[in-house]
């Protein structure tokens, strides 16, 4: 007999397989993938997790039986009551007998659970969006600076004296003129002190205190520590991106929100927050509603509680400002806004929402994205002008002005992947230029 | 246990405790096989054990239990259903998996304790071994001094397409001999082609023959005319073609027009393998049966021998209850009937035919009924029989009743089940006759042949599905394989479903292959 210990034996044997079932299965993935992100809370969009694909896609057929028709034996055990020639009410369901005989092939027509590590969910999530070469070209980097060391230099505060290189060019200078060293002054005096007091030695005695005199004239004239010789640590500023982000969610819920609006200005929401996760290290969600006044609440509220009200979106704006002052400063934050409405403004409010804008939000925000919700089967008779709502109108002029600003319309789930990534896909130098 | 007689426990433990390491195992196996060979009289192929861990374990599971096999996404699909199952807590591993090769590999899971894996190595390296070794449709069917060699050229061939032709192309190619592949076995053994030298002693034989019965007078009989001649020249066409033929696979192996040779060589791998795997659904039930009762004797005479301690006869007897526990058919646990279960009991209850039979038992089994040694009947049993032909034999009027087996009639065009038999005097031989044929893979498996095909005209495939019951095929899934199989014949395909009393077309599909599918011209 032999004993094999296959346990050391490499793993992930069945990788191969793996990958070629997940290529089979893409299509069905990826569109499961889309779905369950929909079901999904915003912050958890881009977790590892399971997602259930529909048996049939990557289903194995053969010839076998159906299930029904025909005449069937059932052999069963545990008979208690039975006998011959009685007869049993067919039970719902099919089979009979309570004996489920099940498919002959053993599959279940159940949907397939397939779990799905966190880098295939956000690969194949962002696979529509072709997210990282937008976060290369479009985000520009922020202003926050680090400092980093950049070699030495002659002038800077005392606080960054380079003490070793200082010494070592102050060394290599009194080597370089020949000052005196400590010891060979004090071998001239030992000299001196040993020469006896008496007549004979007394030139030799002149000769050497000369010396010592010119030596020591030289230690004073050459000073141990000359200001030629400081250094200082030289530190240089580095732009770099602020590592954190805030995303603030503003949506108005007022009556005439339906549910389809705010199903697509989540998945909206849900892609932004994506696209900031792989671009940020930390990523803050801020979800404020509004109808005629606005409040910052949870997710969960923010797209299932139903509010009513008018509409004044100024307030919605007045309430983010008051957020980023209390706790998101702009020197530390990257500030992100996207705002879903269905485009209804109280006609006065028009004005305050724009100057909120121009000189309160787009001066701190990275980007500021406006998303106009239609409903979904939004059409209209040949001939008939759409008038462009209230807000889109106020909005357009401040885009015009060149803001970090950007919007679109839109009515369809389909159309929500193409907006996202026309949003950002433009240069920030050009947004402004754009419309709809 | 009181069938061996005293023994004396004069042996010192094999082991302690829970834990084991590779010396335990050794000595355990050396143990078993002393009962096995010695005392049981059993005749096994060499043991390779392997140890594995989950994973390899979760591997083993999508690739049918074989070691080595080639790619294809649907193990991956298999593996990925079995490791969330798993995950979840839904599913258990199986303790053991062993493969019908010489020598007879058996892996057992690394978490095994030590009694677990004196059990194991009981059932599988000894029980199933066994069985492996002496059943005669595995004698006939399978070659386990080849199959691992065989497998090494499936994987290696397959990998060498998939580079030369495209994974895609290998990838629908598979997908489609996969679909077939229940219809890719012969269940007859063929005629052997006879070769040149045999082909001239029957020439000669014939010649002979002919000779001592020549009559002249049969010249004179008048000839029966044309008509005949045509239908004789439709049926030599038939069967130059091998129809009809039912392992399907094989026809489109030999005959399909339009592949390439190397598809050919592919579906003979799949049709190969289908075929390997043949005989272990003919003999499920006295397979486990025999595994069971194998390890259920050597594990009591182990303990009898002092050689396992009270504490892991306990542990065994609460798993081996585990297995062998049948619930009723009310019971929300019931899921068919567990062969484990029935082939354990079947087994035993040999035995005690042999060893205590009651008058009905020598009135019923009047060859085994007394035998004075059971061992010997049941090694005759697990060499000779399949499991229909097992339950027809050997099932008792005895386990019936302990059963409570009893037979419903489900008649789509009656109102209600009807029960046509239970363990009663008059029920015993319907009982056994109908359960005999739920382990008929002949019934279980829906019986389609290919029955003609014109090769000169416009080479329409056409098979029957001989709808036993008037069970139809699963339509949906029906339709599927039916394109698969067009797609590989190349032209169209045609199944009739014909009910067999009547002979009467109950239901037609047919497809259409897709251009450039499988044949890269299209069509």
């Amino acid at each position: 007999m032999h004993i094999v210990d296959r346990r050391l034996n490499p793993s992930g044997k069945n990788l191969a397989n793996r990958q070629r079932f997940m290529r089979r299965a893409k299509s069905l993935i990826r569109k499961a993938v889309h779905e369950s992100s929909a079901s999904r809370s915003i912050k958890d969009a881009d977790q590892a997790g399971e997602v259930a694909l529909p048996a049939q896609g990557v289903h194995e057929p053969s010839f076998h039986r159906s299930a029904s028709g025909g005449m069937r034996d059932h052999l069963l055990p545990g008979n208690k009551q039975y006998i011959e020639g009685d007869t049993i009410p067919r039970p719902q369901g099919g089979a009979g007998g309570g004996g489920s005989e099940g498919s002959p092939d053993g599959d279940g027509q159940d949907d397939f659970r397939f779990a799905l590590s966190r880098d295939e969910f956000v690969d194949l999530f962002l696979e529509d969006l072709e997210l990282p070469d937008l976060a290369k070209r479009r985000v520009v980097d922020t202003e926050s600076v680090s400092w980093h060391r950049a070699g030495y230099s002659i002038t800077g505060s005392p606080a960054n004296l380079a003490l070793l290189r200082t010494v070592r060019n102050s060394l290599s200078r009194r080597i370089a003129l020949k000052r005196p060293k400590p010891d060979e002054l004090q071998r001239l005096r030992d000299e001196i002190a040993a020469l006896s007091p008496d007549g004979e030695d007394l030139a030799r005695r002149a000769e050497l205190e000369e010396e010592l005199e010119r030596k020591l004239r030289r230690t004073g004239l050459i000073p141990y520590i000359d200001p030629l010789d400081v250094r200082y640590r030289k530190f240089e500023p580095q732009p770099k991106p602020v590592a954190q982000a805030v995303m603030f969610c503003l949506m108005d819920v007022s009556g005439s929100m339906t549910e389809h609006m705010k199903d697509l200005a989540k998945r909206f929401y849900v892609l932004l927050y994506i696209f900031l996760k792989r671009r940020y290290k930390h990523v803050d969600v801020v979800f404020i509603r509004h109808t005629h006044q606005a409040q910052e609440v949870d997710e969960d509220t923010f797209f299932h509680s139903p509010e009513t009200g008018g509409t004044v979106v100024s307030t919605a704006l007045e309430e983010m400002q008051r957020v980023i002052d209390e706790r998101y400063s702009p020197d530390s934050w990257n500030i992100y806004a996207a705002q879903a409405s269905d485009g209804d403004n109280t006609a006065s409010d028009n004005d305050k929402t724009a100057s909120l804008l121009v000189n309160g939000i787009l001066p701190v925000c990275q980007y500021y994205a406006y998303l106009e919700v239609g409903r979904d089967s939004e059409h209209f008779p040949p001939g008939f002008i759409r008038r462009d709502s209230d807000l889109w109108q106020t909005y357009t002029a401040i885009c015009k002005t060149g803001a970090p600003m950007a919007m679109r319309k839109v009515g369809h789930r389909r159309d929500i992947y193409p907006v996202f990534r026309e949003l950002f896909a433009k240069k920030q130098a050009t947004t402004g230029a754009e419309t709809a | 246990m009181n069938d061996f007689g005293g023994g004396i426990r004069a042996e010192r433990p094999l082991f302690e405790g829970a834990d084991w390491e590779f010396g335990t195992i050794q000595r355990v196996h050396d143990a078993i096989e002393k009962i096995a060979v010695g005392e049981l009289g059993l005749d096994v192929y060499p043991n390779q054990i392997e140890i594995i861990g989950t994973e390899q374990m979760l591997d083993a599971y999508s690739s049918i239990g074989m070691p080595l096999f080639y790619k294809h996404w649907s193990f991956g699909k298999h593996f990925a259903r079995n490791e969330a199952m798993y995950r979840a807590g839904m599913q258990g591993l199986a303790y053991e998996i062993v493969i019908n090769s010489n020598p007879c590999i058996s892996y057992i899971m690394e978490e095994n304790t030590a009694t677990m894996q004196t059990l194991v190595i009981a059932h599988a390296a000894f029980g199933h071994n066994h069985f492996f070794k002496n059943n005669y449709v595995f004698k006939q069917w399978t070659d386990a001094d080849g199959i691992l060699d065989y497998l090494e050229f499936a994987r290696g061939y397959i990998a060498h397409c998939e580079e030369r032709y495209g994974e895609a192309q290998v990838e629908r190619l598979l997908d489609a001999a996969h679909a077939l592949m229940s219809h890719g076995v012969h269940r007859y053994p063929r005629r052997r082609v006879a070769d040149l030298r045999s082909e001239e002693q029957r020439a000669k034989e014939r010649r002979v023959h002919d000779e001592q019965v020549f009559n002249d007078l049969w010249r004179t009989v008048p000839s029966k005319g044309a008509e005949k001649e045509d239908k004789s020249l439709d049926e030599r066409r038939r069967a130059l073609l091998q129809l009809p033929q039912e392992n399907v696979l094989y026809f489109l192996e030999k005959t399909a027009p339009r592949l390439q040779p190397w598809q050919r060589e592919i579906l003979r791998i799949v049709r190969m393998i289908a075929q390997y795997f043949y005989p272990q659904s003919q003999t499920k039930l006295m397979n486990e049966g025999c595994a069971t009762y194998t390890h259920y004797r050597i594990m009591n005479r182990l303990h009898e021998k002092g050689q396992l301690t009270d504490g892991n006869m306990v542990e065994f007897l609460r798993s081996h209850t585990n297995v062998v526990f049948q619930p009723d058919f009310d019971d929300p646990r019931y899921s068919g009937i567990n062969p484990y279960a029935l082939g354990y009991a079947m087994m035993r209850d040999i035995e005690r035919i042999c060893t205590e039979p009651t008058a009905e038992d020598q009135n019923w089994f009047p060859d085994i009924a007394g035998a004075a040694d059971p061992m010997a009947v049941l090694r005759e049993v697990w060499a000779n029989y399949r499991d229909e032909s097992f339950i027809l034999q050997y099932l008792s009027p005895r386990l019936i009743r302990e059963f409570g087996l009893f037979h419903v009639l489900d008649d789509a065009n009656e109102p209600n089940l009807s029960v046509e038999a239970i363990h009663d005097e008059r029920g015993y031989r319907k009982i056994q006759r109908a359960l005999a044929r739920q382990y008929d893979i002949a019934w279980s498996l829906p019986d389609i042949q290919v029955v003609d095909v014109n090769l000169a005209g416009d080479r329409r495939l056409i098979l029957h599905h001989r709808a036993l019951n008037r069970v139809l095929l699963e339509e949906r899934d029906a339709r599927f394989v039916l394109q698969h199989l067009a797609d590989l014949w190349g032209y169209d395909v045609l199944m009739k479903e014909i009910d067999p009393g009547t002979d009467s077309v109950l239901k037609e599909h047919a497809a259409t292959p897709r251009g450039g599918i499988l044949q890269p011209d299209g069509s």
